[in-house]
């Protein structure tokens, strides 16, 4: 067994240092379009479970149980390999065959799907801890359900869970590293490959590290300055959460 | 102008309201009191169908508060303020005021906006249009919530303890609004334990107990001389402080 041979020029110097890039690239592309996904999929079914009509909010459980329970990898899997086998066998095909880098579109879906359970669950205690005599009073001075959703409980609902929400997107961000298991090339996949190539490990995953700190950082800066934009003049939310 | 006919409602095997009936005319000023937990709330609140009764039937102004139809149209002619003012906290004063009559009436932003600098004229809050619910006072505030049921131009208003959440000193800054707005013809209820209120500007009391209508009278009869052993005692408990 010999020392570790340090050298931290691989992880700037070409092919690594694109890989490395590339990897970062794939991985804000992935959290971004899962990330669209679950807020429009989890505001929906994150209102459903707020709204009069029972068959509606049940539904809508049905589908945060379910996709919240499952662990993330598994659903990965299920995605990847298992959903084009359980295909009519044309559509199995495309989506092995044809479609472009299907572990791309499968991890977007699952995270997207996954994540939308996650937003939903925020969604609806947002909308819980709006105080009820404001919907009352809606209500009363004539706006339809609808609009007392559109102007009163979703704007307020909404504020109320901005912290959650950013520490999800956040949460999107880690997650997209379990896309590797289905072969999707984002940093942490990057870094493996630049360690079977190079044998230098520690410096790829410090890279890696480093990258993902650095994704943190730039978001929690614009998730705060998000939370200071929405911030209601003299009001502290009297969330349940 | 209201008709209440053999209302009664039941909160599971709990009878709230029991067979009340009473009738308000157009420009008359009626003070609902009774002990707490008599069913208040429940009756006024079965006047614009936030609690819809279960037995007997509600018209105001022609139009059914059981029918779904006019119950849409009643709720833009039958204003409400609630204890608790329920503005909304997003929305400066005057979005709070425009809000109903933009969206519920179509009516234009600069005409809303018109008639709200008018209304809060009237309220005396002519400088505060541009400030948060929660930068003002909690008189100012329910000001604002009167102000904000009149832009509906509505032909009944609907008080439900509108002062019980003030500190002493703002009471009558907001019983004076209300006191004028009696002046000036329009038909209200008002639940209340403000009895010098109720003296001066009320042309009856209903005096509630137990989910029934005790008494209807005139508030020299009933505070001179109360029929029922019930308004009786009642009398005697908050006039003695
Ligand atoms: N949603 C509800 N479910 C069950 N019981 C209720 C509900 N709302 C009110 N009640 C009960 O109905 C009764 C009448 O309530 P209501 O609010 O009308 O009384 P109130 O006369 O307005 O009293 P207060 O002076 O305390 O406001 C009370 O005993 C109350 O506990
Ligand atoms: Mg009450």
């Amino acid at each position: 067994m010999s020392a570790y041979n340090w050298n931290w020029a691989v992880i700037v110097s070409e092919p690594y240092v694109g890989w490395l890039l590339d990897g970062l690239a794939v991985t804000v592309m992935l959290a971004l379009s899962s990330w669209a996904i679950a807020l429009v999929l989890g505001t929906v079914i994150g209102l459903a479970r707020t709204l009069p009509s029972a068959p509606l909010r049940w539904l809508a459980t049905g589908y945060v149980e379910l996709f919240r329970n499952i662990p993330v990898l598994v659903q990965m899997f299920l995605w990847f390999f298992v959903l084009p086998e359980l295909l009519p066998r044309e559509a199995g095909h495309w989506l092995k065959r044809d479609l472009p880098h299907p572990e791309f579109f499968s991890a977007m879906v699952c995270l997207g799907l996954y994540t939308a359970s996650r937003v939903a669950e925020q969604v609806r205690s947002g909308i819980t801890s709006v105080p009820p005599g404001l919907a009352a009073a809606a209500r009363a001075s004539g706006l339809s359900l609808a609009q007392t959703y559109r102007y009163v409980l979703v704007p307020l609902g909404f504020r109320i869970i901005v912290p959650p929400l950013t520490s999800e997107f956040l949460g999107i961000f880690k997650n997209t590293s379990i896309a590797l298991t289905i072969g999707v090339m984002e940093i942490t996949a990057s870094s493996r490959q630049i360690e079977s190539y190079t044998f230098q490990g520690y410096e790829a995953f410090a890279a890696a590290t480093a990258l993902y700190l650095l994704l943190a950082l730039l978001l929690l800066f614009l998730t705060r300055r998000i939370e200071a934009r929405t911030r209601i003049p003299g009001w502290i939310a009297r969330s349940n959460t | 102008m209201i008709e209440i006919r053999d209302v009664s409602k039941w909160y599971g095997s709990f009878q709230v309201l029991k067979s009340c009936s009473v009738s308000v005319a157009r420009g008359e000023v009626v003070v609902v009191c009774g002990p707490s937990g008599s069913g208040k709330s429940t009756l006024i609140k079965g006047v614009n169908g936030l609690e819809p009764c279960d037995e007997g039937e509600i018209v105001v102004d022609g139009l059914n508060v059981g029918v779904k139809a006019d119950l849409r149209v009643l709720r833009t002619r039958v204003g409400m303020v609630f204890q608790n003012f329920e503005l909304y906290p997003h929305l400066n004063v005057l979005d709070n005021i425009c809000l109903a009559p933009m969206v519920v009436l179509k009516r234009k932003r600069e005409e809303a906006e018109a008639r709200a600098r008018t209304l809060l004229g009237r309220v005396g809050l002519t400088d505060h249009a541009l400030k948060f619910p929660a930068q003002l006072s909690g008189g100012q505030q329910q000001r604002v919530a009167i102000a904000r049921s009149l832009a509906m131009d509505p032909v009944v208003m609907l008080f439900d303890e509108p002062t019980s959440a003030l500190d002493p000193e703002m009471i009558k800054e907001v019983l004076d609004v209300m006191s004028d707005l009696a002046r000036d013809g329009m038909t209200m209820i008002v639940v209340t334990h403000e009895m010098g209120f109720a003296r001066r500007v009320a042309d009856r009391i209903i005096f509630m107990d137990a989910g029934e209508i005790v008494e209807v009278r005139p508030p020299e009869a009933f505070f001179t001389a109360p029929e029922s052993e019930r308004a009786r005692a009642f009398l005697s408990k908050i006039l003695e402080h």
